[in-house]
């Protein structure tokens, strides 16, 4: 299952260095380090059941609004 | 003997049928003689049906399509007697290696185990295995070809299925017990019934060319994500018989696809990829957008549907044609028992039962691998890039990075034909998996399992003798393998197999049922299932 209550220790030490890595960075560059991060973390945790259950969290209470890049086929 | 099969032309002859005053029936016909309607009308008449097989055209494929065949679609052109003049002619491999820019990230050996008479792929054109299985086609009495023979209308009906031919002197009429669709992504069998094969189609171009030229890359897969000389796109190089070469280059979505086709651009392109001064002659090109779509379901009462016909996959995996020569297996012996009255014709619904769900298989695994290589939106190829990135020195990634999960054969896990295990029973040999060769010897000689299971049902049994066979059991070949022939105890290990251990092994070489011993009365009740009398 996945934890949601504090288990970080020293939370503000975290927080900081989540945003220091990303310090001067360009949106893009920005975009290319969340990306490598996810997979490592994803990586780490390893049960796909929780992944699962922190990817519906995350995107809870957004409303698609982009367009994917494929056609609809019918022949 | 050279064979040149994309040159060759077939004659149209007159058949008594279209001057026949009655509508003549046959029992099986066949539309399509691509790789998918060749086997299944081989497949058919070996079992000793009359089957007609129909082509528009008068020659066989032309041109870069299918090269890679994968070890259980050889293992089915074993069972049709074709297999060895395809392994001859193709190019063996077993690995792929992924570049990511100008380095190294992956590669991957296909077959890393011993004890298979096949590779895990050889290359070949597709021409060739066409020609191969057309040989094969015209050394058997019982299955016609009929050449620039259209199917230009399709009747259904409860008793039969009416079919309108075109010819160059002119249409008749004949009349099928069942029809097998095989004719092609555009099937205009399933357009005139009005039914539809939907799905994905993904923005993006690909040039395939064919280069014949002399290099010594190694026959192996090479994938480059944004190599140097290709800038954020893929290329895929693979070797083909006869020094012809496969270069797929993405091209974007963008691409003009009738100016990329143009042999200075093209050149410029493989140029860039074999150095200024490599000497190459372009066989082929050719401009393509994929996509994954499949039809509802393959069966439609006595029209069946097979092949690209009935799915479509992106080449990305080479799924299209293997998963189409399986079609051809799954239905060919199920019609056969059905025609002989052997089965109810309900039997056939297991096709549409197996067939889909392996369909849905190889769609999802070939939009996984499209989907990493044409990143459908800006969050894919963040992540696809991330992936690649990492890969270089995180083992975990080069598990993700996916430039095409290659063809394997479905397990028909929730098939209605298999009998569950009421053993205990450890591997990958469950009731609806495709039987595993393993090396055998015999009478001093090497000798393979999958030789010896052949068609028809088969009973597999381990143990130093063949269990005595009662009278009530239907006849069924019995193939029995004695720990001598086993030496090397691969096939005990590969089918879990203990003294007395006995699989009941459908035409197809598909696992149906298993048992710890031989118990006549389960094997009855496994058999009346497997060909739905259940
Ligand atoms: C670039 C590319 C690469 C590919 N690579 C691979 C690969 O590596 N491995 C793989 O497994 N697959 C691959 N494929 C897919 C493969 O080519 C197809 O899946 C395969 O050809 C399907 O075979 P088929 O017999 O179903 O249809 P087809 O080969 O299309 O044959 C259909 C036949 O039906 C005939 N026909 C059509 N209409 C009628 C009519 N009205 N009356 C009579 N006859 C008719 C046609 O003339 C044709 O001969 C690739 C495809 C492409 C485009």
């Amino acid at each position: 299952m996945l934890n949601t209550e504090p288990n970080i220790a020293s939370p503000d030490d975290f927080y900081e260095a989540l945003l220091s890595i990303h310090q001067g960075l360009a949106p893009e560059q920005s975009r290319q380090v969340d990306a490598r991060l996810i997979l490592l973390l994803c990586n780490h945790i390893g049960d796909l059941s929780v992944l699962r259950e922190a990817m519906a969290r995350a995107r809870r209470g957004i409303e698609p609004d982009g367009i994917d890049n494929t056609i609809a086929a019918r022949t | 003997m050279h064979v040149d099969y994309q040159s060759l032309r077939f004659e149209y002859r007159r058949s008594p049928d279209q001057s026949s005053l009655q509508v003549v029936r046959h029992a099986v016909v066949v539309v399509g003689a691509g790789p998918v309607g060749l086997a299944t009308a081989i497949d058919l008449a070996q079992s000793g049906l009359r089957v007609l097989l129909l082509d528009d055209d008068s020659s066989l494929s032309t041109g870069s399509r299918a090269i890679c065949f994968a070890k259980r679609t050889l293992e089915i052109f074993d069972r049709l007697g074709c297999g060895d003049a395809m392994v001859e002619k193709g190019v063996t491999w077993n690995r792929g290696r992924v570049f990511h820019r100008d380095h190294p990230v992956y590669s991957f050996d296909l077959l890393p185990e011993g004890g298979h008479e096949r590779p895990a792929f050889v290359n070949l054109q597709q021409y060739y295995v066409e020609g191969f299985l057309l040989d094969r086609a015209r050394a058997l009495p019982d299955l016609e070809i009929r050449w620039r023979n259209k199917v230009t209308a399709v009747e259904p009906g409860e008793a039969g299925v009416g079919l309108l031919v075109e010819t160059p002197e002119g249409e008749y009429r004949i009349l099928a017990d069942y029809l097998i669709a095989a004719d092609g992504a555009r099937s205009p069998i399933r357009r005139a019934l009005g039914l539809e094969s939907k799905g994905r189609t993904f923005r993006d171009r690909f040039l395939i060319a064919d280069v014949r030229m002399k290099a010594d890359f190694p026959a192996e897969r090479w994938f480059w994500f944004d190599p140097p000389f290709h800038p954020n796109q893929s290329v895929l190089l693979h070797s083909q018989p006869d020094g012809v070469w496969r270069i797929d280059f993405q091209l974007g979505w963008d691409a003009d696809p009738e100016a990329e086709r143009a042999p200075e651009r093209v050149i410029t392109r493989v140029r860039a990829l074999l150095g200024e001064n490599a000497a190459f002659d372009l066989e082929w090109v050719s401009v393509y957008t994929f996509s994954c779509l499949r039809m509802a379901r393959f069966r439609h009462g006595r029209v069946i549907f097979a092949g690209d016909a009935a799915h479509g996959v992106s080449p990305f995996g080479a799924r299209g044609a293997n998963s189409g020569v399986q079609d051809a297996e799954n239905i060919a012996w199920k019609l056969a028992l059905v025609l002989r009255g052997e089965a109810p014709a309900t039997l056939l619904d297991s096709y549409d039962d197996e067939r889909v769900a392996a369909a849905d298989e190889n769609i999802l695994n070939s939009t996984r691998s499209t989907d990493f290589i044409t990143p459908k939106n800006e969050a894919s190829r963040a992540f696809r890039d991330a992936t690649l990135d990492l890969a270089r020195d995180c083992a975990f990634a080069r598990r993700l990075v996916n430039s095409g999960r290659l063809s394997l054969p479905s397990t028909y896990r929730a098939s209605p034909l298999n009998t569950a295990d009421t053993d205990d029973f450890a591997g990958t040999m469950m009731p609806g998996a495709p039987a595993l060769d393993a090396p055998l010897m015999r009478e001093g000689a090497p000798n393979w399992l999958l030789r010896r299971l052949g068609g028809g049902f088969v009973l597999l049994h381990f143990g130093e003798a063949p269990p005595p066979v009662p009278e009530t059991l239907p006849p069924l070949r019995l193939v029995n393998v004695t720990p001598d022939e086993d030496a090397e105890g691969v096939a005990a290990r590969r089918y879990d197999a203990l003294p007395g251990t006995t699989y009941l092994i459908r035409p197809d070489q598909h696992v149906c049922a298993r048992w710890r011993r031989f118990d006549p009365e389960a094997i009855c009740a496994a058999l009346d299932r497997a060909v739905g009398r259940a």
